[in-house]
C-alpha cells in the first residue's frame, strides 16, 4: 500500500471518484466532439483520395483507430485487473468490468469496418488475414470476460475471476498475434493485398491521429459513465449513493 | 497467558454487503469458543475468516500457531464418494504431510472399522460425519476449527465427540466451534458468542 | 512432493473406478471425426486436406467436455477447502491434478489420433508429426481448460461458458498444432511450429497452476 500515493488512495474512494468523474465528464465530451469532428471532416471530406484505393480507403479513419482502441482498452483492462488482484480496490473492479463491453464494441467496429473495406477492395466481405483474424479472436476474449462477469452472482468474486481471465488473456494476446501472423504467411502469395499502411501523407495522417485521440477521449467519457453506474449499483447500501443519485436527477 | 487466536473489529462481507461487523475476541489454551446464531447469519464465514480460508473484510485476526498446527473440519466432509474412508484419510495425511500410521486406529475409535473399506457413497450421513471427524484423532493439533460438527451424529456419536473435546481441552488445546444448537455438556472454559445480523456480538467472547 | 504424488495417485485411482470418464472422450473423438467424414462426400479429397484441422479440433473439444467438472466435485464435497488449509502450496496440488487429467484424458486422445489419421489419408511421417504436435499441444490445452474450469468452479451450470472462455486462449495452440501437421503433409519441415508449441507448453506449465490456484481461492472466498 506504500506504493500508492495519498491522492490516489483518496481518489479510489467511491464517492470521491464519483464527484471527480462528474467534473471531468463535460470536458471529455467537448474534447471528443472536437477531435472526432476534425478527424471525420478531415478524413472523409478534405483529405485527398488515395492513389491506389480511391475513395474506399477513407474507412481507415474508422477502422484503424478502432483497432488501436481495441488493443489499448484490453491493455487498460489488464492494468485494472492487476490492480484488482494485488490491491483489491473496488474502483479497479468497476473499471475492469466496465471496460469489457466498451472494448468489445470497438473490436466489433474494427471488424465491421474491416469487412466493409474488404468488399470494394477484394470483392469479399471476409478474409482470413492476420489483422482481421486477430481482431476476431480478441473479440472472443472480450466476450469471454463479459460472459464470465454476467455468469457469476457475487460481484466481487466475479470481478476477481474476470481479472484473472483478463491477465491470462493479456499474456495470450501477443502470442495470438504472432501465431496468426505466422499462420497467415504460410500460404501468403504476393498477390494478396494487405492492410498495409503506406508512407502516409501529412494531410492523411493528422485526421487519423485526431480520430485515434478522439476515440480515446470518447472511451474515457463512456468508461467514466459506466464506472459511475457500477459504483452506484455496488455501493447501493451506502448513504452517499442517495445524495449522488438525487444530484444526478437535477 | 497469550491467546492462541485473537481477533479485533473483524467484519465479514458477502458480495458487496457486510454480514457482520465489529467482532472481537480471543481464545486461549484450554478454552472453547462456541459461535452460535441463526442459519445464514455468517457463522461459517466467520470461522473461515478466523482460520484464514477467507479474508476478513475489515479487522485483524492474529494466530499464534501456524496452519500446520490447526485442524479445519468444515460442514462438508471432504470425503470423495468414490473412495473409501481409509483412502480419503490416507490422502488427507499425505497432503498434510502427516504419517498415516494412525488412520486405522482413528477409524476404529470412531466405530468405522466395518465400513472402512466401503466407498463413502455407501455410508450414512452420520458415518460420513464421523469419518470426517476422525481426522481430529489421526494427528493431535492444538487448535481446532469445527463447523457444525454435530450435524447428523446420533447420541453415541455426540457423546464420543464431547469426550474427545474434553480430552483435547485438558491437554491444553483450544477449539472454535460453530453450531446453531447449544453444546449439551457442562464444558469448562466454554464461552459463547452469539451472532446477530449486521451488528456486533452479544455474549461477548 | 509427496503431496503432489498423493494427488496424482488419487486422481488416477478415481479414474480407474469411473471408467466412463476416460473412455467417453475417446468415443466422442471418433464420433466427431466420423461426422465430418459423413458431412463430405465419401473419400472426398477435401477430407485429406482438412484432416489436420478436424483431428486437432476434435481432440480439443473432446478434452474440453471432460474437463468442465474437473474441480467441481472437490469443491462440492469440501476437499478443496482441505487443500487450502494444508501446508502445501495449492498450485503444486493443482499441477498434480492437471497432470493426472492429461494422463487420463489427453494422452489417450493423443494415442487415438493416429488411428483416426489413417481414416483421413495421412501417411506415416505425417502421423508422426501429428502425435508429436498433440503430445506438446494437449497438455497446454488441458492446463488452459483446467484454469478456465477453476474460474467457473462455483457456478452451478456453466453451459457453453467454459468453451467460450477456453477457445480464444487456445487459438495459438491449434494454429501451431494443425500447422505443423499441414507442413508435414506438404513436405515442409515442421520444426518451427513444434518449437512454438513447446514454448507455449512451458509457459502454461509455469503460469497456469498459479493462476488456477488463485481462481480456486477466489471461488472459496
Amino acid at each position: 500500500m506504500n506504493l500508492i500515493p495519498n491522492w490516489m488512495h483518496r481518489l479510489a474512494s467511491p464517492p470521491t471518484f464519483y464527484g471527480f468523474a462528474d467534473r471531468l465528464l463535460p470536458w471529455l465530451a467537448l474534447v471528443s466532439v472536437v477531435l472526432l469532428g476534425y478527424g471525420l471532416v478531415g478524413g472523409l471530406a478534405l483529405a485527398p483520395a488515395d492513389y491506389q484505393q480511391g475513395e474506399g480507403f477513407r474507412i481507415i479513419y474508422v477502422h484503424v483507430p478502432a483497432a488501436w482502441m481495441s488493443l489499448f482498452i484490453y491493455s487498460f483492462m489488464a492494468g485494472a485487473a492487476v490492480v484488482t488482484l494485488i490491491w483489491r480496490i473496488k474502483l479497479a473492479e468497476c473499471v475492469l468490468t466496465s471496460c469489457a463491453p466498451i472494448g468489445a464494441s470497438f473490436t466489433a467496429l474494427a471488424l465491421v469496418s474491416g469487412m466493409l473495406w474488404g468488399k470494394p477492395m477484394w470483392g469479399t466481405y471476409w478474409t482470413w488475414d492476420a489483422r482481421l483474424t486477430s481482431e476476431l479472436i480478441l473479440l472472443f476474449l472480450y466476450l469471454g470476460v463479459g460472459g464470465l462477469q454476467q455468469a457469476m452472482g457475487d460481484p466481487r468474486a466475479a470481478a476477481r475471476a474476470c481479472a484473472l481471465l483478463a491477465v491470462v488473456g493479456f499474456v495470450n494476446v501477443p502470442i495470438v498475434h504472432y501465431s496468426v501472423e505466422w499462420w497467415n504467411t504460410l500460404h501468403q502469395g504476393p498477390t494478396i493485398t494487405k492492410f498495409d499502411k503506406p508512407s502516409i501523407d501529412a494531410s492523411m495522417l493528422w485526421p487519423l491521429l485526431s480520430m485515434a485521440l478522439g476515440f480515446t477521449t470518447f472511451f474515457g467519457y463512456v468508461l467514466l459513465q459506466r464506472v459511475q453506474n457500477e459504483l452506484l449499483w455496488r455501493e447501493r447500501g451506502n448513504p452517499w449513493v442517495v445524495g449522488a443519485a438525487l444530484a444526478a436527477k437535477k | 497467558m497469550t491467546a492462541i487466536l485473537s481477533f479485533q473489529n473483524v467484519a465479514i462481507a458477502r458480495g458487496d454487503h457486510l454480514l457482520l461487523r465489529d467482532l472481537s475476541g480471543a481464545v486461549h489454551a484450554g478454552e472453547i469458543l462456541h459461535i452460535r446464531g441463526a442459519n445464514g447469519v455468517g457463522k461459517t464465514s466467520l470461522l473461515e475468516a478466523l482460520s484464514g480460508l477467507r479474508n476478513a473484510e475489515q479487522g485483524e485476526v492474529v494466530r499464534a500457531v501456524e496452519p500446520e498446527a490447526c485442524h479445519w473440519i468444515g460442514h462438508r466432509n471432504a470425503l470423495n464418494p468414490a473412495l473409501t474412508p481409509y483412502e480419503n484419510l490416507h490422502f488427507w495425511c499425505a497432503v498434510q504431510g502427516v504419517a498415516t500410521d494412525n488412520v486405522r486406529g482413528a477409524l476404529r475409535e470412531f466405530d468405522l472399522q466395518r465400513v472402512a473399506e466401503h466407498p463413502c457413497r455407501q455410508l450414512s450421513a452420520g458415518q460420513k460425519r464421523r469419518a470426517a471427524l476422525a481426522r481430529l484423532v489421526v494427528v493431535r493439533r492444538p487448535l481446532w476449527f469445527l463447523d457444525e460438527p454435530l450435524s447428523a451424529l446420533d447420541e453415541a456419536g455426540v457423546g464420543h465427540w464431547l469426550n474427545l473435546l474434553q480430552a483435547h481441552q485438558q491437554q491444553g488445546g483450544a477449539a472454535i466451534i460453530t453450531s446453531h444448537q447449544p453444546l449439551r455438556a457442562p464444558l469448562q472454559g466454554l464461552r459463547t458468542m452469539e451472532l446477530a445480523p449486521d451488528s456486533g456480538t452479544r455474549g461477548q467472547a | 512432493m509427496e503431496a503432489f504424488v498423493a494427488v496424482l495417485a488419487r486422481e488416477l485411482r478415481l479414474a480407474a473406478r469411473r471408467r466412463a470418464e476416460w473412455a467417453l472422450p475417446l468415443v466422442f473423438y471418433a464420433v466427431v471425426a466420423t461426422l465430418f467424414a459423413l458431412g463430405a462426400s465419401p473419400n472426398a479429397p477435401w477430407l485429406k486436406v482438412a484432416g489436420p484441422s478436424i483431428l486437432w479440433v476434435g481432440a480439443l473439444l473432446a478434452a474440453l467436455l471432460s474437463l468442465e467438472r474437473l474441480f467441481r466435485g472437490d469443491y462440492e464435497d469440501g476437499t478443496l477447502e482441505q487443500l487450502f488449509v494444508s501446508p502445501q502450496p495449492v498450485s503444486l496440488l493443482v499441477a498434480g491434478k492437471l497432470l493426472a487429467q492429461w494422463l487420463v484424458i489427453g494422452l489417450p486422445l493423443t494415442l487415438m489420433a493416429p488411428l483416426l489419421g489413417v481414416g483421413f489419408g495421412m501417411g506415416a511421417e505425417v502421423i508422426g508429426v501429428l502425435i508429436l504436435s498433440l503430445l506438446l499441444g494437449m497438455p497446454a490445452l488441458v492446463l488452459t481448460a483446467g484454469f478456465a474450469s477453476a474460474l467457473v468452479v462455483g457456478l452451478p451450470r456453466t453451459g457453453v461458458l467454459l468453451p467460450v472462455l477456453v477457445l480464444p486462449l487456445v487459438c495459438p495452440v491449434v494454429i501451431f498444432g494443425a500447422g505443423a501437421v499441414r507442413a508435414a503433409e506438404s513436405g515442409a519441415p515442421a520444426d518451427a511450429p513444434l518449437y512454438f508449441l513447446g514454448a507455449i507448453l512451458v509457459l502454461c506449465v509455469c503460469g497456469v497452476p498459479l493462476a488456477a490456484a488463485a481462481a480456486l481461492k477466489n471461488a472459496l472466498d
